[in-house]
C-alpha cells in the first residue's frame, strides 16, 4: 500500500495523477479462510482490521452480498456521540468515540472526522430530568457531557427557535467532544487497510449458506462457490435474521426501515448536530452545507429499504418548528435503511449456539457511532473468546433478564 | 404507503390510520411455563425476508385488531383477516400460495 501523505500528493501531481494505485484489491476468494467475516460494511471492515493489527490474524475474508459500504454504513447521518446511560454502552460507545479521534491517522485515510459537538434538545419536563439523569452517569462513566440551559443552546445553535410553538427547549445534553465523521470514507479506510494486511475482500458475493458440521461452523455456501473457514463472524445488520436461520439458530430482533433525508447544499449556517427527539428529527450540515436530516423508524417489520412518506412529513415537520429558516429548504433525496432492532434497543455481540460462530447485530438506529468500537471489541471476542468490551451483550442476557435498556438515549422512536 | 383493508368496517385505510402492533398468532406463556418458552414468548420474533404476517390495529378508525399477511420484501399485501383466530385462516393461505408457492412461516406452508 502507497501511503497518501503531502509528497505523494506533489509527486502525483508532477506525472498526471498516474501512479496512484486501487485502494484496495478485489482477488477470487480461496478455498479457506482462518476467519471469514460476512458483511464488508464498517462494522464488518472493522472487525477484520482489529483481527489484523490487534492478534496478527490476516488470513481473513470479508464477503460483501452487495458493494462495499453499501448497506446502512452509507446510509446513515453520520453522527457520533457517546452520552449514553448504561455503563457497557457508555463503555463501547465512548471507547469508539476516541477511536475515531486518531482514525484519520491510524488508517492513513482521511474520514473527515469532525468533533463539532452534539445538542440533543430537552423540550419537556420529563427529558430534562432524563438528560441530567445522563449527565450525571456520564459523568461518573468519565464520559465528558453537560446538562446547558437554554441560554447557552441559543448561543451554540443561533438559528434555533427556543420558544416553538409546541414545546419550548428547556435544556439540552452538550456533548462537545461528538461530532459527524464522513461515513464512506469510514468503509473505505478500512478496507484499504485490511487489503493491505493481506486480507480479501470480495464483493458482490452473496451467502447462501451457512455449513454447520458437529456443532460447529464448517463454512460458507457463496454465489461464489463454497468457501470454509475456521471462524464466522456475522455482521449484516438488518438482515441478522436471516443470515442466523441459514447457521439454525434465531435472534431476539426485528428489522424495520429508518429514513434520511438531505437538502439542497445553503451556506454555513449550524456548526453542530442538534437532535430533538420530543419533537422528532435530527439535523446537521454537511461539508457541502446540505442539511442532514434524520426521523423515526416505521412500526412494522421491512427489508425494502425505503420507509413510509409520512415519517418525512412528521421529521421535517418538527424541524421547521425548531429552525424556522429551513422551512423554505428544498429536498434533494431522501433513502431508507434497514436497522435491526432488539427489545432492550441495545446489540447483540455475542458468542452463538453454534460453535466459532459469532453474531455483531442489533446495533438498530446507532450502528455508525459504534463502528470502531464494535469492530475492536468483536475483533477480541472473536480472537481469544472473550472481550471486557462485549460481555454484557450476549444473546443470553434476554434470558437472563440482564437488560441493557437504551430505549431512551437511543433517541429515535421504534 | 402500505394500504390495508380492516376486515371489520371495510374501509381500506393507509398506514397513519392504522397502528403496527408486531408479529401475530403469539402464543402467550405465563406461569407455569419453561423459562425457555418464556424467553421465546417474550424477545423471539419472527423476521422473514418474505412472506410474514403481523397484527395491526385500526386505531383512527374502528379501534379493532385485526391480522394482515404481507411480504416484507415487496410490501405486497395477500389479504387482512379477523383477529378472533389462532392461526391464518385457508383463503388467506391460498391466496399466499397462488403468488408464492414455497412459502413458510413458523410451522404454517
Amino acid at each position: 500500500m502507497k501511503r497518501y501523505s503531502v509528497f505523494a500528493v506533489a509527486r502525483e501531481a508532477l506525472r498526471y495523477h498516474s501512479g496512484w494505485e486501487r485502494a484496495w484489491r478485489s482477488p477470487t476468494p480461496k478455498r479457506h479462510y482462518d476467519v471469514i467475516i460476512v458483511g464488508a460494511g464498517g462494522h464488518g471492515l472493522a472487525t477484520a482490521y482489529y483481527l489484523g493489527k490487534n492478534y496478527g490474524i490476516t488470513n481473513v475474508a470479508v464477503i460483501e452480498k452487495g458493494w462495499l459500504g453499501g448497506g446502512n454504513t452509507g446510509r446513515n447521518t453520520t453522527i457520533i456521540r457517546s452520552n449514553y446511560l448504561q455503563d457497557p454502552s457508555a463503555a463501547i460507545y465512548e471507547k469508539a468515540r476516541s477511536l475515531y479521534e486518531d482514525m484519520s491517522q491510524d488508517l492513513n485515510y482521511n474520514v473527515m472526522f469532525s468533533p463539532r459537538g452534539v445538542l440533543m434538545l430537552a423540550q419537556t419536563q420529563h427529558e430534562i430530568r432524563g438528560y441530567q439523569r445522563t449527565a450525571h452517569a456520564n459523568a461518573l462513566q468519565g464520559v465528558e457531557t453537560e446538562f446547558v440551559s437554554p441560554q447557552r443552546v441559543k448561543e451554540i445553535v443561533p438559528i434555533i427557535n427556543l420558544d416553538g410553538p409546541r414545546y419550548p427547549v428547556l435544556g439540552a445534553l452538550w456533548q462537545e467532544r461528538g461530532g459527524t465523521a464522513r461515513h464512506d470514507a469510514v468503509a473505505w479506510g478500512y478496507a484499504r487497510a485490511c487489503s493491505a494486511m493481506g486480507m480479501d475482500i470480495i464483493q458482490q458475493c452473496e451467502v447462501t449458506g451457512v455449513r454447520v458440521e458437529n456443532g460447529r461452523v464448517a463454512g460458507v455456501d457463496t454465489s461464489k462457490g463454497p468457501i470454509d473457514c475456521d471462524k464466522l463472524g456475522m455482521l449484516v445488520a438488518g438482515n441478522a435474521s436471516v443470515l442466523s436461520e441459514m447457521a439454525g439458530f434465531r435472534l431476539p430482533m426485528e428489522s424495520v426501515a429508518l429514513q434520511a433525508l438531505v437538502s439542497e447544499p445553503i451556506k454555513p449556517c449550524m456548526d453542530v448536530v442538534v437532535m430533538a427527539n420530543t419533537v422528532h428529527g435530527y439535523m446537521s450540515q454537511s461539508d457541502k452545507g446540505e442539511m442532514v436530516i434524520g426521523g423515526g423508524t416505521d412500526g412494522f417489520n421491512n427489508y425494502t429499504q425505503r420507509g413510509s412518506f409520512h415519517h418525512i412529513e412528521e421529521t421535517v415537520r418538527a424541524l421547521n418548528e425548531t429552525f424556522p429558516m429551513v422551512s423554505r429548504l428544498k429536498m434533494l433525496r431522501q433513502w431508507g435503511g434497514i436497522v435491526d432492532v432488539t427489545g432492550d434497543r441495545s446489540p447483540i455481540i455475542s458468542k452463538t449456539p453454534v460453535d466459532n460462530i459469532f453474531v455483531n447485530c442489533g446495533w438498530g438506529t446507532g450502528g455508525f457511532k459504534s463502528i470502531p468500537g464494535s469492530g475492536w471489541g468483536m475483533a477480541e471476542l472473536m480472537a481469544t473468546g472473550h472481550s471486557s468490551l462485549t460481555e454484557a451483550f450476549t444473546i443470553d442476557r434476554f434470558k437472563e433478564g440482564q437488560f441493557i435498556d437504551e430505549s431512551v438515549a437511543a433517541g429515535v422512536a421504534h | 404507503m402500505l394500504i390495508l383493508e380492516c376486515p371489520y368496517c371495510g374501509v381500506k385505510a393507509e398506514e397513519t390510520e392504522l397502528h403496527a402492533g408486531g408479529e401475530a398468532h403469539l402464543k402467550r406463556f405465563g406461569p407455569g411455563s419453561s423459562d425457555s418458552e418464556f424467553h421465546d414468548y417474550l424477545f423471539m420474533r419472527e423476521n422473514p425476508k418474505g412472506v410474514h404476517f403481523d397484527r395491526w390495529r385500526h386505531i383512527n378508525g374502528c379501534g379493532k385488531w385485526f391480522h394482515a399477511a404481507r411480504c416484507t420484501m415487496t410490501l405486497e399485501v395477500f389479504g387482512t383477516y379477523s383477529a378472533q383466530t389462532f392461526e391464518p385462516p385457508q383463503d388467506i393461505r391460498d391466496a399466499i400460495s397462488a403468488k408464492r408457492p414455497d412459502w413458510t412461516w413458523r410451522e404454517f406452508k
